[in-house]
Formats: structure tokens, sequence, C-alpha cells
């Protein structure tokens, strides 16, 4: 890997290790791919040796290694065996890992879009309860179950720490159960290759004690529309014909909403620090930094706009 | 390598060093401070405004490029190009530069220092 990602690998978690699970429905996906890995090892080192043997081997081994008996054990036996053994095991594992009806589980609606995420909690009657996009915040411990759809094309929604991919398919809901173990951030990364700035689609999953939880969710109101100059500019500058911003007169749903814009880890879809730097940075010439992205580069603002725009949405927590 | 190549060698070193003299560094900027301030640039996101040397991505477009920033004599075109003044600049440009789109950008003094060592480590090529 050259540089490429230098930035982004300097903040914590990225890019995500892929054999570290942390928490029990990636677990067993990790405990398959080292056997998979392993096992596949073995058999080729066989199929290397039965190789060599064939060409450089001794008349007698060569006569024992073509015999009908070797035939049948290393060629119909084994592999009936060692697959069919390997199709019982992950299909019981895949099973086990997909949502049981029943289970105490959070729920939370997440929806691909061409280059980012929304992100909607949902309360225990399935109503949309909070909107947010780009982050989840979870309590450890407790299952949390998604429902992965697509606003476009597909998608394939990856927290490698947290459980394996599942793709996001347009007119389909498909479900995925992530828990995390421990508190902490845990990055994520579109999957499926959808097009553009495909590889600067990335995700955060925080996970709180359950008491951190509890408070971050209850500090989740909507804005008290005392924005000042930011607020005019946002509204004035046509933010809101795409972003939403609740408790203000701003209602755009094209892209992510902002609401708490200023709380979350990323900006630009878990790609840069969320800082006022980057945010007036990605205002004024988000496509420098996420080229194709849906956000056109607003270069009308003056400088004291601009810093007067990222702080107002810094705010916004 | 045969002994002469070695007397050689030793004799072109010995000359370019005369030529240029020991590079002194503008500043109390040692190495590591210029990698601190590197790597804190990074964490940051610098780039999200500013193309920097040695990272593909992101190659920011608001604000200038910081390739040769060493070799300015200005900071913003207002400030001169001093270490103290380049440390108090990253941290909070419109307390410096009022009209400036650059936001005051919360750090460590540690890491402002550390960044304005290694901005003026960055010469042209």
């Amino acid at each position: 890997m050259s540089n490429r990602f230098l930035l982004a690998s300097t903040s914590a978690g990225w890019p995500p290790p892929v054999l570290d699970p942390g928490g029990p429905y990636a677990e067993p996906v990790t405990l398959l791919a080292w056997a998979l890995l392993i096992g596949g090892a073995v058999v080729l080192a066989i199929v290397v040796a039965a190789l060599g043997t064939a060409l450089f081997g001794s008349k007698r081994l060569k006569a024992k290694l073509g015999g009908e008996r070797a035939i049948w054990l290393g060629g119909f036996l084994f592999p009936a065996v060692v697959l069919t053994g390997l199709l019982i095991w992950g299909l019981s594992l895949t099973s086990s890992l997909s949502p049981q009806p029943g289970t105490d589980a959070m729920r939370v609606r997440i929806i691909g879009e061409m280059w980012w995420w929304r992100v909607h909690y949902l309360d225990a009657r399935g109503q949309e309860a909070l909107r947010d996009a780009n982050e989840l915040h979870i309590p450890v411990g407790r299952p949390v179950l998604l429902e992965l759809e697509s606003a476009d094309v597909i998608h394939s929604f990856w927290i490698p720490r947290l459980a394996g991919k599942m793709d996001m398919i347009p007119g389909r809901t498909n479900k995925l159960l992530i828990e995390a173990d421990r508190p902490g951030v845990y990055k994520g990364q579109c999957a499926e290759y959808c097009g553009g700035p495909h590889a600067l689609m990335g995700f955060v999953v925080v996970a709180h004690s359950a008491k951190d939880f509890e408070r971050w969710r209850a500090a989740r109101r909507p804005a008290d529309g005392g924005g000042g100059p930011g607020l005019d500019l946002f509204l004035a500058s046509g933010c809101a014909a795409c972003h939403t911003i609740r408790g203000t007169a701003a209602n755009g749903l094209a892209g992510p909403d902002l609401t708490h814009v200023g709380s979350r880890q990323t900006l630009g879809a878990g790609i840069l620090p969320n800082n006022p730097g980057t945010m007036a940075g990605w205002i004024a010439d988000s496509q420098a930094i996420k080229p194709g992205n849906r956000m056109p580069a607003y270069h009308q603002f003056s400088g004291r706009e601009l810093r007067a725009l990222a702080a107002y949405l810094r705010g916004l927590e | 390598m045969a002994r002469e190549e070695v007397m050689i060698a030793a004799v072109g070193t010995l000359l370019l060093g005369a030529c240029h003299p020991a590079e002194i560094a503008p500043h109390d900027a040692g190495a590591a401070a210029i990698a601190r301030g590197r790597d804190a640039a990074r964490r940051l996101g610098c780039g999200a405004c500013h193309a920097m040397p040695d990272s593909a991505w992101p190659k920011g477009r608001v604000g200038p490029a910081l390739d040769g920033f060493g070799d300015r004599a200005m900071i913003a075109g207002q400030l001169p190009n001093d270490p103290v003044r380049l440390a108090a600049f990253v941290r909070d440009a419109p307390a410096l530069v009022p009209g400036t789109a650059m936001p005051a950008i919360p750090m460590r003094d540690e890491d402002a220092r550390d960044i304005a060592a290694w901005l003026q480590s960055l010469h042209e090529q």
C-alpha cells in the first residue's frame, strides 16, 4: 500500500483489522477463515507432495500413487468427507449468526447511498426514533439488529471487527446482527464496488457502556434554533435543499442529516477527522477530498463566512 | 571496495560538506519534532484544505499546498514566517489574520509547535 491512505491510517482503527474479532458475531467468522486458510494450506501441501512423487518419486511410490486404492481414498473419499464437513459447518455457522425471532436486539435501519449511509434508529415497534448518518452508536454486550437497504446500487456493509459482510441490495432488506464486547470505535467500509468514490465510503460504529449509551441517546435533541449567522448562511446558501437540521427550517433529504453532525467522529463518511478545519475544507471543496461525491464545491463564501458556517455545524451535537 | 575508492569517497564527502556547511535547522527542531509534526498534521486532517507533500490523499485545494513552506517569506501573505508566529497561526489563524478562512483548530501546544517545525522543514525539491 502506498501512502494513499496515510492520512486515514493515522486515525484510530483504520484500516480496520480483519482478523481481530471484537464481538460474538465476528468470532466464528474469524475461526472459519483461519480453518479454511490452514486447511487449504494442508491440502495444497498434500497435492504438491503427490505431484512431486509423480514426477520424481521411485517406481514403487509412483505405482502406489496411481493405484486404484489411492484414487478412491485421495481422489474421492477425502474431498467428499472434507467438503461435506465444511459445508455443514459453514451453513450451520451462518445460520447461527442470522437473527432468530424474538431476539432482544436494538434495531437500526441503515440505508446505503452513493457514497454514504443513512442511519435510522428504530424503537421497539419499528418506528423511526432518531436519524443520523455515517455513524452508529450501540451499547456493548447487546445484539443490534441491522436492517440493511440500499437507495441506489448494491453496497456491502462491513464492520470487520463486529460481523461479516452483508450486501445492501435495492428493493431488499437484509438483516445482520452485530455486537461489541468492549466500548470503543469500530471502523467499517463499503465492501462492494459502488462507483466513483466507493473507496472513500467509510463507516464508524461507536460502542458505549450501557450507561454512556443512554447518556448519548438522551443528548440527541433537535437543534435549538439559535444558529446565528451560521444558520442564516446555511439556509441562504442552499444547504437546506439537501440537508436536514431538525429544529430549524432545513429539511432537505438528499444528503446526510446534519442535526448531530458536530458530535460525529468523522466527516465525509468515515474519511476525515471532524474538527473546524476539516469542516471548513469539506464545505468549500468536498470535490477535492472525495471526487465525484454529490455535494458541489462551495466557492462563494468569504473566509469569515466559511468559518461561521463551519463553527455553526460543529456546534450541532 | 578498493582502498582508493574509499579514500575518494571520503574526500568527496568532506568536500561536499565544505561546499554545504552543515545544514543548520532554522530553529531548534529536531527530526523527532518534524516527524511528530507531520503525523499531527495528518491526524488533524490538514490535507482537507492543503495538499501535503508525501501524502497522496487527500489533496485539498481550499488553501495553499504546503510543499516548500520552509522557503516562504510570509505566512498567509501577512506575517513573517518564523516558528513562533507559525505555531500560533496553525492553531488560531483568525487571531492573527482576521479575514482568513482557516478556522482556529483545537490542538495541544506541542502539536502546534511540532506542526510549525514540520512546515519549516519543507523545502522546494
